[in-house]
């Protein structure tokens, strides 16, 4: 897993997508998620959080804890996962994969409040193979507690080739 | 009394015939629909084919991407002309699909003609009333059939969500009355591990798509006819 450290700043990065997800951005700045991120030598905590309503309360770490900072959206959101060195995210495919594509330690925190909460079943498969951590708003610190970044395993990215040589092979088009 | 005789024949045989006609057209109708299920599926023979209108049917978010990434590593001499369409409120879909195609090394004067890009109603938004979705979703079904009217795809990718269901449904009744054959390709999203999605179980239950692949090895064991082609991602 690589560490995106630089000048001894360690970034954790929380992105929610283009949804709210109030209940995750609440569950990082909580004080034992925030102690507990301290302790395990991150310096910087980045949230993006979308439509949400909650602003958590800034800080600029000068005092040696933890810096906090938001914003709603970006389009370089690829940016800020490669400078962290961990990111928590939410159950969405897309944040997953292009997490777990640019080789960054992952939680996903699912959001118990959507009604067809499909997206748990990504999330779990992946943990299942050990290619990141998966979590719920109240079990995050838990979750931070009890994990291990050395036993993660670096996801392999997929392509859509058999599906290719599938869709060739039917529609009479001879093999490459 | 003679006349009202012949009247009365006449009657009965002009309300015969009609009827008689009404159940061949059933009949015929059950024919061709159970001949095109039995076609579906079926392969083309080897070596018949040139490329096919091609109509690309984008979701929003994560199913965009795995079709971008389906489409990456397709021939796309193939596979044109291309008609891409997206939900009227999914801003974002096309804008990666022009730039997904302007990355392609084609000529460009030959890409202007063969490439479109289209927006799409939806029949019902996340949290819209019913009552006015009965009006949206005429609306809807409308433009979907004005655009495959116009488009008369040979080939149709998709991948959920339910933007597609409208356009297969009307890809089929066009195989059904012989406007078009068409080969309809649906790919699960990545984030069905146990469950089809609602548009996917549509498909494959009602033997829409031709070919119908998953992204876990879970889904193929409960959907046999589904390929297992690990993630696309």
């Amino acid at each position: 897993m690589e560490d995106g450290e630089n000048d001894g700043k360690r970034l954790v990065f929380v992105t929610v997508g283009t949804t709210s997800f109030d209940a995750l951005v609440k569950a990082v700045v909580s004080q034992n998620v925030k102690e507990e991120l301290h302790k395990r030598g991150y310096t910087h905590l980045l949230i993006q959080m979308g439509r949400g309503i909650y602003s958590p309360p800034k800080c600029d770490g000068a005092d040696g804890s933890l810096a906090v900072d938001y914003f709603t959206f970006s389009s370089s959101i690829a940016d800020y996962i490669r400078s962290a060195s961990l990111v928590i995210s939410h159950a969405g495919s897309g944040s997953i994969f292009e997490t777990l594509k640019l080789g960054k330690p992952l939680i996903v925190v699912v959001n118990e409040d959507l009604m067809d909460n499909h997206q748990c079943e990504l999330a779990e498969e992946l943990e299942e193979r050990k290619h990141l951590y998966c979590a719920r708003p109240h079990s995050l610190h838990q979750t931070l507690t009890k994990m291990e970044l050395d036993s993660l395993v670096r996801y392999t990215p997929g392509d859509g080739t058999p599906v290719a040589r599938i869709i060739d092979r039917f529609l009479g088009f001879p093999d490459d | 009394m003679e006349e009202h005789h012949c009247c009365f024949y006449s009657k009965m045989l002009s309300r015969f015939s009609i009827s008689s006609f009404m159940l061949s057209l059933v009949i015929v109708l059950v024919v061709r629909v159970l001949y095109v299920m039995y076609q579906c599926g079926k392969p083309f023979p080897k070596g018949a084919s040139r490329s096919f209108t091609t109509l690309i049917v984008l979701g929003s978010g994560g199913h965009t991407a795995e079709m971008l990434s389906l489409l990456s590593v397709l021939r796309m001499d193939r596979f044109t002309p291309r008609f891409y369409i997206a939900a009227a409120t999914d801003n974002m879909s096309l804008h990666k699909a022009r730039s997904f195609e302007d990355s392609l090394a084609d000529k460009p004067a030959v890409k202007e003609d063969s490439l479109q890009f289209t927006q799409i109603y939806r029949s019902r938004e996340v949290g819209q009333s019913y009552v006015t979705s009965v009006w949206t979703t005429i609306l809807a079904t409308v433009h979907a059939l004005w655009l495959m009217i116009r488009i008369r795809p040979q080939v149709i990718l998709c991948n959920g969500p339910g933007t597609c269901i409208p356009l297969c449904v009307i890809a089929f009744l066009f195989k059904v009355v012989g406007i078009r054959w068409s080969s309809i390709f649906y790919v699960e999203s990545v984030a069905r591990v146990k469950k089809l999605s609602l548009s996917g179980l549509l498909l494959y239950r009602l033997r829409l798509a031709d070919q119908f692949f998953v992204q876990w090895p879970q889904l193929q064991n409960k959907y046999p006819r589904a390929h297992y082609v690990g993630c696309l991602m």
